[in-house]
Formats: structure tokens, sequence, C-alpha cells
């Protein structure tokens, strides 16, 4: 791993020995156990053997093994044709799956202990605030994470909650590490809005659902506008340079400037830190070299170069929409714009399952587990699989709770949906290679595959039934947690 | 034979089930089939799910045969025989161990599990609004008479297999008010017109019933209510000692025949004599408590006063649990999703079933529904035993140890001979994701049906299953914080916003 320092594997290291002592203390715990450790270095390379390999990369290998090195999967297949280089520590388990993918958390951001101090998912301040990054909000050191890792989950699409028409943003991160900037996989994945009562004010604005769908257009046009109007002083100006130069070829260069134009991306290097080592490939925001400017450039305006990321398309709107009549609201929003829309939530989508398939529009969908009141009385353990019947791409969240429980955890709530019609395979895409799709993260995360992220989730049975164990989880191929939970 | 759709009538004639003859099964079938139908006033071409024998007519039998049974009280039968008349349960034994009586109702359940009803020891549904902010002990205030009979959330209770349930005000104060043991019945197949369809009565005909009390952080608050927790034991202490001087006058105005002396009878008064049933037993404490330091402060209580209680949720009971197996007390536990929430759960964990019971204590569990849907009741168990409880106490803790929480074990919590007939019917093992409640029974009466689509609209959700019911989690109703804002008071919207519902106070605490 490049983005990793071997200081920083053997603090790992030492961490997950220091686990391993517990484990061992608590007997009964230790012998639910099925790893076999042989730490040989601080840079442990590590296999995981399992009896069921659920790569979600093409069929389950039986009697599978997956060979990570440098925290990358570099070999994958049965255990009798795939060779474990000498040294590697190898994990063994019933079932292994990649590491789950939770497509809409707000985990680190509203803390365990759910007072004022560690509640920073959602600004009340104001309606429309796109521009709150979820990277500065982000705690990978509340407990809530690593209790999410210890059921399996890696990667977590965590940011601010619905609440307000526009939050803010999401990222994905991996749940480890001791830093946000060193376990961001892509600083921002997406804007987030969310339509229906839980975004009015009371005897304020929006009041109503017309009027939230008024301001959020206005706000877009008006960004629109400038970004046209944007291009239009560009290319002006381009034409200006270029019968300037024609005129007098030994003319100075234009002016460089450090500081972005509204046309270019809102996640730029210089507020991206650079140890995300994101590969462009699955970068959504363009990273396009910085025009050479004008001679006047505007001042900069995150929040309206947020905004201008969705026009773009360089990242998605996720739409928290929980009624039909908001979905509804939601796609119509996203053909009048052309932007890409992600529906968040979506109770009722299973009423609207064959037009939001034909908008191709994927969905995050609620926690099967969700409570089923106010906008979301309507909500159905089935929904998931109505989704699937109707060809809609989905992925099953763990989202924002205020109360008790204080996060939900995607392995169990996908349990619940393979309970009640999706097959085996289709929920734990939900939790993994579709999650990343959605989140146009695949390229690194979801699946086992040969040059992903070795990130992989081990258990001792059926992952979903509710007595099976997490017995141990390894992302960018360190184990990051044995807890048996 | 749509009639014949589910749970499948096989046989009503005189004879064994194992020793039917083919004709005479024909004709039984019809005979059942139109018993049945017409029974429920079924006139042309009825519905598959009203065809279903719902109930045998008044002294008749209906035996189950052909399913695995878990009777709780006994090992588990891998093929066996539940008889059921009147209401009650006959016998419960292994096939061709037991003896079917003549003109019974066989229904086969094969590859199918019958189990006891559960009974939840804490539920909130029912929309329920007992104490006010007032004062912080309102002993007078009963449940009863907030419930909503034909609240939706009583159809989820029954898709999720619960036949008994103890029906409880919030958390928000130290004593919040009488609680309602209460069976989740539907006379004539229909939501309760009346609070009274739901009362299990004592042998004098009264409801039955215990006190619900609470410490910690939820029932903190602006005076009148306590500041801290020392103020809040205060309190309780001065109101028993008040209720011990009240019994004590009435213990003076008490006749030989039982009667009062109207000259030293003190005036009613309606808290004090709750307290009084208290102090006499006849009334048993239901105790949210969360931290080790709180649940051992019930515990001095409790020997101060001599007070039977259940200790609720008990999230660090992990962390004390011989000094709650010396006082000999019970715990009912919760197992949510994740702990934290608020503080006093930081450090809660699905292992303290299994601590619990290693240490000899008496262990249920309970929904707090809506903290926990009670349709989803039976994996609490699940968690538990994924966590290290064993897999027979962890079913005990669920029906037997709930029900004697409740002072209800004579009557039900599992399948024994003249207790009550209250059971379900699951698709598979109790303790798998993929089992399905299929069937609940109350008193020989079913209750729910999940081939029956309106109930089935209950067990999995979908337009209408809602009802726009606000939700009530006990313990929020002092409020949460969020985007540096305190928000709610009972309600919130679950995970579908941030900034929680506060129009929805539902329990109105």
């Amino acid at each position: 791993m490049k983005m990793r320092s071997n200081n920083v594997c053997s603090r790992w290291v030492a961490r997950v020995s220091r686990v391993a002592q517990v484990a061992r203390v608590v007997g009964t715990a230790a012998a639910l156990m099925s790893l076999s450790i042989s730490i040989t270095s601080t840079n442990a390379q590590v296999a995981v053997k399992a009896k069921t390999l659920h790569t979600m990369d093409g069929a389950a290998i039986a009697d599978g093994v997956v060979i990570v090195t440098d925290g990358k999967i570099v070999a994958i297949g049965p255990w009798a044709t795939t060779k474990i280089p000498e040294g590697y520590r190898v994990l063994e388990a019933v079932v292994a799956t990649p590491g789950l993918v939770d497509a809409r958390a707000t985990v680190g951001l509203s803390g365990l202990y759910n007072q004022r101090q560690d509640q920073d998912q959602l600004d009340r301040s104001g309606p429309i605030q796109p521009e709150l990054r979820a990277i500065d909000a982000y705690n990978p050191m509340d407990a809530l994470v690593a209790y999410l890792r210890s059921f399996g989950v890696t990667a977590v699409n965590a940011g601010q909650a619905p609440g307000e028409l526009v939050s803010g943003q999401t990222a994905l991160i991996k749940t480890v590490g001791d830093s946000v900037d060193a376990s961001v996989v892509i600083p921002m994945t997406a804007v987030v809005a969310t339509l229906g009562p839980n975004s009015t004010r009371a005897g304020g604005s929006p009041g109503t659902r017309a009027k939230q769908m008024a301001m959020l257009r206005q706000e877009l046009l008006n960004v629109r506008g400038e970004m046209e109007k944007r291009s239009r002083e560009e290319a002006e100006a381009a034409k200006k340079a270029k019968d300037a130069s024609e005129a007098a070829p030994a003319e100075a260069k234009p002016a460089d400037s450090q500081v972005a134009p509204a046309s270019s991306t809102p996640t730029d290097a210089a507020t991206v830190p650079p140890i995300a080592s994101t590969p462009a490939a699955s970068v959504p925001v363009a990273t396009k070299a910085i025009e050479p400017a004008t001679a006047t450039p505007p001042d900069r305006d995150l929040r309206k170069e947020a905004l201008g990321a969705v026009l773009r398309k360089q990242v998605p709107l996720i739409v928290t929409a929980n009624r039909a009549q908001d979905i509804s609201s939601a796609l119509r929003l996203a053909k009048e714009f052309d932007i890409t829309l992600i529906l968040d939530g979506g109770a009722e989508s299973y009423m609207l399952a064959d037009q939001i398939k034909a908008a191709g529009v994927d969905v995050i969908l609620h926690p099967s587990m969700q409570r089923a009141s106010g906008e979301s009385e309507n909500l159905s353990f089935e929904t998931a699989s109505l989704l699937r019947k109707a060809g809609v791409r989905f992925a099953i969240q763990s989202g924002f709770e205020a109360y008790v429980p204080k996060t939900r955890v995607v392995l169990l709530e996908a349990a619940i949906a393979a309970a009640n019609g999706l097959s085996f395979d289709e929920a734990l895409a939900s939790i993994t290679i579709d999650a990343a799709r959605i989140l146009k993260a695949d390229a690194r995360i979801g699946s086992l595959a040969i040059g992903k992220d070795g990130d992989i989730a081990l258990y001792d049975g059926d992952p979903f039934e509710y007595t099976t164990h997490c017995v141990g989880v390894v992302v960018d191929g360190v184990v990051v947690s044995e807890v048996v939970r | 034979m749509r009639c014949e759709k589910g749970a499948k009538i096989v046989y009503c004639g005189g004879m064994r089930s194992n020793d039917v003859l083919r004709v005479v099964v024909m004709v039984a079938v019809v005979a059942a089939v139109t018993l049945v139908c017409f029974g429920q006033g079924v006139t042309a071409t009825p519905k598959a799910d009203e065809a279903k024998p719902t109930r045998p007519n008044a002294g008749q039998t209906m035996v189950f045969v052909g399913g695995r049974v878990i009777p709780i009280a006994g090992p588990e039968l891998a093929d066996g025989v539940l008889i059921v008349r009147d209401g009650k349960i006959v016998a419960v034994g292994k096939t061709g161990e037991i003896a079917v009586p003549d003109g019974a109702v066989v229904v086969d359940v094969a590859g199918k599990t019958i189990m006891a009803g559960l009974v939840d020891t804490h539920s909130h549904v029912g929309g329920v609004a007992s104490a006010d902010r007032s004062s912080p002990m309102q002993p007078e205030c009963r449940i009863m008479d907030s419930i909503n009979p034909k609240d939706s959330g009583f159809r989820r209770v029954l898709a999720g297999g619960i036949t008994t349930m103890n029906i409880m005000p919030g958390s928000g104060h130290l004593l919040s008010g009488q609680t309602l043991y209460a069976k989740p019945r539907r006379p004539g197949g229909k939501a309760p017109e009346r609070v009274d369809d739901l009362f299990i009565v004592d042998k004098q005909g009264e409801p039955m019933w215990g006190v619900k009390m609470a410490n910690g952080t939820n029932s903190l608050g602006d005076p009148p209510f306590s500041g801290t927790r020392a103020k809040s034991a205060a309190i309780v202490r001065e109101r028993f000692i008040k209720a011990r001087e009240y019994k004590a006058k009435l213990d003076d105005a008490k006749l030989p025949d039982g009667t009062m002396d109207p000259a030293k009878a003190p005036t009613r008064d309606l808290a004090l004599e709750t307290l009084v049933e208290i102090l006499e037993g006849k009334r048993i404490v239901h105790h949210h408590t969360h931290r080790a330091d709180d649940i051992l402060t019930v515990l001095r209580l409790r020997e101060e006063f001599g007070f039977r209680v259940v200790l609720h949720h008990t999230s660090e009971a992990w962390k004390i649990p011989d000094a709650i197996a010396k006082a000999g007390v019970s715990c009912s536990i919760i197992l949510v999703d994740s702990p934290g929430g608020k503080l006093e759960a930081a450090e809660l964990n699905w292992k303290t079933g299994g601590i619990l019971e290693r240490a000899g204590v008496r262990v249920s569990m309970h929904t707090d529904d809506w903290i926990t849907d009670s349709r989803l009741f039976l994996r609490s168990a699940a968690l538990a035993v994924r966590a290290g409880m064993t897999r027979e106490g962890a079913l005990k803790a669920l029906t037997l140890v709930a029900a004697e929480q409740l002072d209800l074990a004579d009557r039900v919590g599992s399948l024994e001979a003249g207790k009550d007939a209250d059971f379900i019917i699951l698709s598979g093992d109790p303790l798998s994701v993929y089992t399905h409640v299929l069937e609940t029974w109350i008193e020989g009466v079913r209750v729910f049906d999940r081939s029956n689509a309106d109930d089935r609209l209950f067990a999995v959700g979908g337009p209408g299953a809602g009802k726009d019911q606000a939700i009530y989690l006990c313990c929020a109703q002092d409020g949460f914080w969020f985007g540096g804002k305190q928000w709610g008071s009972g309600g919130t919207s679950g995970g579908g916003s941030a900034q929680g519902s506060n129009s929805s106070s539902g329990g109105g605490q």
C-alpha cells in the first residue's frame, strides 16, 4: 500500500495481536475462531481460505483461496490450484466474502454517545449547504466505526444525514485508520438532498414540497446560468487571446491562477488529501487540469462548486425520498437538469419500480428493519425483492438513526431482505458489488478479483444467519478485526 | 380445494391420525371444510384464508400433528402432537405416544415447528401515553386508560408470534404508572372495540398489571423531576416511606372481617394505593435500568422496601452478574443492533444474556417496541445465542421466564396441559433468519395467518401497514441532540430523517 507507511502497518499488526490476546482470554470466543495465526513480518501478506468463497465476480468458489499482496488481490481460485506463497499469514473461514460496502451511512458523524458534541451529521443553519464535506466531519475513531468493521463492513459511504433540502456531501471511507485522510477512498461521492416533510421547516422555508422543489430548481438554474455565462466569457477571452496573439505573437502567456474557476472540479487537488491515492479510474470527479484562467478569475464559491459538480455529472445527487410522490419529484428533477440521480430511502420505491428502472436510476434502499412510520409508514421487508424483479439496481444502507440503535449494520439488514424474497447472492450483492458500482468504486472494492483492494470478510457460516459470527476482517491486506461477532 | 391451503385439514373423523381410512378421509375433509367455511360465515366460494380452521367449536378438540414441537417446558419433539380444546392445551407429546380424541379436527403441520406463544415483558404498542410532566412519580396513572386497541401495532405483534405482552408507559419518570398484562386478541377476527378485550384477568376477574419505574438518565429533568441520580433515589425513597405510613393507616383501619373501619380509614389516594400494592408484593415493579451502578441502586431500594422487581434492559448487567444473581432478581434484556444512542446504553452488549445465564440469573427478553420491532422478537433470542447464550435458555427467555416475570407462568409461556392454548406455527427453526411466523394462536383461536393477505400486510409491510402511527421510543422522551439542537419528544422518524419528528410525540412523555 502506497498510502500506508510501514509504521502504520506495524501499528496495525500490534493492535491485531493485542486483540488476539484478549480474544484468547475470552476462551469461548477464541474457540469459535478458526484462524491460524502465523505472522512472519510486519508487512504481513495475507491469504484467506474459505470453504465457500463468494467472490461476487462470477460464481462462488468451493474450497477457495484469495491471496493479497501489498494490499491488493493477486490471485484467487481453488486451494488445489492456487499456491499460497511462502511466509503468508493464512486465515481460514467457512465463508468469505468481499468486505461489505455500506452505501449510505452517517457512522463517524453521528457518534455512539448521541450527545451534542458527537453529532455532526446535520447542520441546521440553512436548507441548502452542498459545501459541507463528509471528510471534515467524519471521526474514524468513533467506536461505532470499529463496531461495523467487526461485522465485515470495510467501506462506508458516510456523510451528511437527510434532514435538510441539501444537507452536504458523502465520502467513501474504509473503516480503518486513525485519520480520515488515511482511509478515504473517494472524498466526494455525492451531494445529498432530502425531499418531503423531513426537510421542511416549521414556520420557515422550505415549508412545503412545492417550495422545496422550487428552491432546489432555482438553485440549480442559478448555478447552471453562471456556468454557461462563465463558458461564454472563457470562449470570448480565448478568442480575444487568440486574436491578440495572432496580432502580436510575442505577447506573454496568459496569467496563471491557482484559483479554480467555477468550471473546475469541486474536489480539486488542493482540498483533497493526496494521501487518498485514489486511482483515477474510480474517481467520479474529473480531475482535468485547471484551464488557463482568464484575466479576471471568478471568486470561488464552495456551494456553487459542489452543485456545479452535480450539474456536470461529476458526482450524483443522492435524493432521500420515501413517499412515491417525492420519488416522482426526484425523477422529474433529474430529467430537467440531466443530472445523475440516486434515490435514497425509497420506502415506497416498490410502487414506482418500473419508472425508476426506465429512468436508469439506482436506489440506496433504507435499512430493512427501519421503523415503519411517518414518511416511511408504507415500507416493506420485500421492497428489495420487488426492485430486483423490476431490474432496478440497488444497495441496502445502514442509514441514520437518531436514537437506539445508534447505527444499523448492513449485514443484518441485507439478511432480512434475504429472508424476504431476495436470493442469497442478490442480498450479498446489495452490500458488496452493487453498492460499489452505485458509488463508482467497483474498480477497487465490492468484489474479490485480481487487482482489487484486499478487503475480505470471514464468517463461520451463512453470513446472513442470525447465529453466524464474523470471525475476521481484512482491509487492504491487513487483518483489522478478529473479534468474534 | 381452496379451503385446504396452508395448514391443511387432513382429517376430522373419529380415529387416530395415523390410522386413517381413505374413504373416511374424503368424507371427513368435505365435512371439515364445510364446517369451517360455514363456521366462518362464508357462503358460496370461500377465500382460501377464510376457510382454514381458525378455532374449534365449543367442546371440540383440535389436534396439530406431524410437526416439530418446542414445548419449552420439556425437550423438543421432532414429531410431536399438540391437542387443544376450549382455549386450553389438553396434551402435548410425541406422535404415537399420545391419544387423539374422537371427533377432533386434525391439522397437519408437517415440516413446520410449533412453539409456545412468545411473551414480551416490555412493549409500548397501542399509542400509549401515561404519566404527564407534572411530577416524577405518578403511580395513579393506568396505561389501560391510554391504549388504542385498534392500533396497527397489535397486528405486528401478532405477526411476530407474541401472544402475551406487558404494555408499559415510558421511562421518562421515576415511576410512570401502571402497566397492563395483555393478550393481543382479535374478537371475531377483528381489532377489539374495547381495551378490556386485551385484559388478562386474575381470579377476582380484575385485569393484571405491574408498575413501571426507571432510573438512570431518562427520568432526569428540571424540577420537579430529579436532576441527579442521588435525587432520583431520594424521591423514590420518600414516596415509598409515605406509602408505608399510608399502609399502616390502612392496616389499622382494617376490621377483622376484612372491611375498613370508616372512622379510621384514610381518604383514598390512588397513587399511594398503588405503592401499597407494591409493598404488599401484589404488584411487580418493572424497572428500566441500564448502567451497572443504576442496577445496584435498584437492588438497594428493593432491599429497603422489599418490593418485587424485574430489571429491564440492563445494558451493563454483564459487568455485575454475581450481584444480580445473589439478590435473586431476574432480568429482562434487550438486544439492539448497536450500542449507544445514549450514554447509559453505550456498553450494551449481546453477550449479556449468556453471562447472566451462566451466573444463574433468570433472563427474559423484550422488544421495547418500537425500539425493536415486535415482528422480529425471535431474532432477539437468536442474537443472544450468537453471543453465547444457550438455545434452551434463549427460547425460555422469550416465553416461560417472561411469563414468570408477569406472574403468569401457570397460564402461559409453555406448551403444557392446562395452560392457555397460545402457540405459534413457524416455517422453520425459531432461531433462523429465514424462518417466518406462519400462524399465531391465542387461547385456541388463530389470530394471525401469514397466508391471509391482510395479515401478511402487517407481517411484511406495504401500503397501509403503518397507518401513519407515530413511533413511540420509550426512552427518548427527553429528546436527543443532533445538529446542535435538542430534538423530539418521544418520537423520531427513525432512519428517514436526522431531525427527528418533532411533531409526533407518540408516547406524549
